[in-house]
């Protein structure tokens, strides 16, 4: 219980300057415009739109710039100011397969149509501290050699390639304009379908994905996964506004997307063949398509007839406790007046105190 | 190279082209489009631009049933000309601006003025934004692996 505390409009007051002063820091250092946050934290940017479940990059910069880079805080901001917009549309799904490929790798097959592109990835660096980008004069403006010719258009997804040889589950609409879960308009409900649980995996905590994912890799759910396919590049949005009727392209969204490949050893009704895992987000958000791939493939399990055993097959612990404003609110709530809550608590021990106290002196004098 | 990746079954394939091109401008560039034009036409807002959201759809797998992948900002403007043609923008983001100016071209786009609208505007952005792409997908291909086979005992030295 809490109960209403007046008394304290001064100290909030001061403590809003407080954080507005701590947040500018040290007065001698330039302030972070957002641009330089949208253009120099490109990944950290990429993350609260994720998460925040709103593709803006401005948006974004700014609210990282207001959480003083706390991005869970971040997170917050952006889904609240959401709250403020009218939704116009829901696009046409998009078509990952026309993607503009800025980065497409396959552990599964060395050669692809299309080849292996490694793009913009810390993968193949050091990890030493760059000493380099702490220098006064800076980096200047670093530029990355072009090709003599682009990419092929429109690269095959590399699980298409099994899919033709029937090793690989197909992946195709369950019903055509069956009505999609949406979280942001409808509470939980269980059994959850794929899409509900695309849709809270896509927009859960990276912290938590990760550790699920990380989990059925050690022997807590049954994955034997391979990345069939990592790609990351723009696809372009289309909606059908009504007072057109016909299908417009409204822009690109940069997207990340992962394809595991997961065994399956078959049951009565299917043979043995591969199963699939699938992972996607806005931006470039590699670690988190990964872990989501994982856990959706996890999360499969009653689909598939395999016996629910771990934590990351458990739809209702994964799908209640991936939102992390909501489980930042919760845990966060603890920090509001509970005096009276407390004051019961206290009354309580106590009584049990003198009990048990009590107790022990009547026993002694036996 | 690919500016048009995809070929939609459309139903007014022209307009979603010219429409797509215009909604991928920056304002800068619909503005400096606007300014070169002598005789500005007059127009009224049949819809103030307005910023809202559309929710963005993926497919399970890439091919299979759809589910919502999270929400993107879009600003939309409609606007009337003089002589009743309507033009409309929807545009990722929040410029208001540029969904208006946007509005305008569509509709010039649809008009007499349509001809030099698309050689004067549309054309030199779709040829911009088509380099841009080329751009991207270069400097992609450069870090495309090119395997080789070692062969054991060839070791040169």
């Amino acid at each position: 219980m809490y109960v209403a505390v007046k008394g304290g409009e001064r100290a909030i007051l001061n403590s809003h300057k407080l954080i507005a002063e701590t947040r500018r820091g040290d007065g001698q250092v330039p302030e972070l415009s957002v641009r330089q946050i949208g253009e120099q934290l490109g990944l950290a940017v990429d993350r609260v739109m994720t998460e925040g479940s709103v593709y803006d990059r401005e948006l974004a910069a700014l609210a990282i710039k207001q959480a003083q880079g706390d991005l869970v805080e971040a997170i917050f901001l952006l889904r609240a100011y959401r709250t403020t917009l009218p939704r116009f549309a829901v696009s046409e799904p998009i078509d990952t397969a026309t993607m503009l490929v800025q980065r497409r790798v396959s552990a599964a097959y060395k050669d692809i149509p299309g080849g292996q592109v490694l793009g913009p990835t810390y993968d193949y660096t050091h990890r030493l501290l760059d000493f380099a980008l702490a220098a006064e004069e800076g980096v200047g403006l670093p530029e990355a050699p072009e090709a003599e010719a682009p990419l092929d258009e429109g690269m095959p997804h590399v699980a298409d390639i099994l899919d033709h040889e029937g090793l690989i589950e197909e992946e195709r609409p369950d019903s055509e304009g069956a009505e999609v879960f949406d979280l942001t308009r409808e509470p939980m409900s269980f059994p959850a379908g794929r899409d509900q649980r695309l849709q809270n995996l896509a927009r859960g905590d990276e912290g938590f994905v990760l550790a699920l994912g990380y989990s059925t890799q050690r022997g807590y759910g049954g994955n034997h996964p391979f990345a069939g396919e990592i790609r990351m590049g723009e696809v372009s949005v289309e909606i059908v506004p009504e007072e057109l009727g016909f299908a417009i392209d409204i822009g690109d969204v940069v997207v990340s997307e992962c394809q595991m490949i997961n065994q399956f050893e078959g049951s009565k009704e299917k043979p043995p063949q591969f199963t699939r895992g699938y992972g996607l987000s806005f931006g470039h958000n590699e670690r988190k398509v990964m872990a989501m791939a994982l856990v959706d493939r996890a999360l499969r399990a009653r689909e598939m007839g395999e016996t629910a055993m771990y934590p990351a097959q458990d739809e209702e612990f994964v799908l209640y406790h991936a939102d992390n404003v909501e489980a930042a609110g919760f845990v966060s709530h603890l920090k509001l007046p509970h005096y009276v809550d407390f004051q019961a608590e206290l009354n309580l021990i106590r009584k049990l105190r003198q009990e048990h106290q009590d107790r022990l002196e009547k026993e002694a004098a036996e | 190279m690919n500016a048009q990746a995809k070929a939609a079954p459309d139903p007014q394939p022209t307009r979603a082209r010219w429409m797509s091109t215009l909604a991928r401008a920056t304002s800068t560039e619909l503005e400096a489009a606007w300014e070169k034009i002598e005789e500005h036409p007059r127009y009224a807002l049949l819809r103030q631009p307005e910023t809202g959201l559309v929710m963005v759809r993926g497919l399970a797998g890439g091919t299979g049933s759809p589910f919502n992948l999270g929400e993107m900002t879009v600003t939309r403007c409609a606007v009337r000309l003089a002589d009743g043609t309507v033009g409309h923008c929807y545009a990722a983001g929040r410029d208001k601006r540029k969904a208006e100016l946007a509005a305008v071209f569509d509709a010039l786009m649809q008009g007499a003025e349509a001809g030099r609208v698309e050689e004067t505007v549309i054309t030199p952005l779709a040829r911009r934004q088509a380099a841009e792409r080329e751009r991207v997908s270069r400097k992609a291909a450069a870090t495309k692996v090119d395997f080789f086979t070692m062969v054991r005992g060839d070791n040169p030295g």
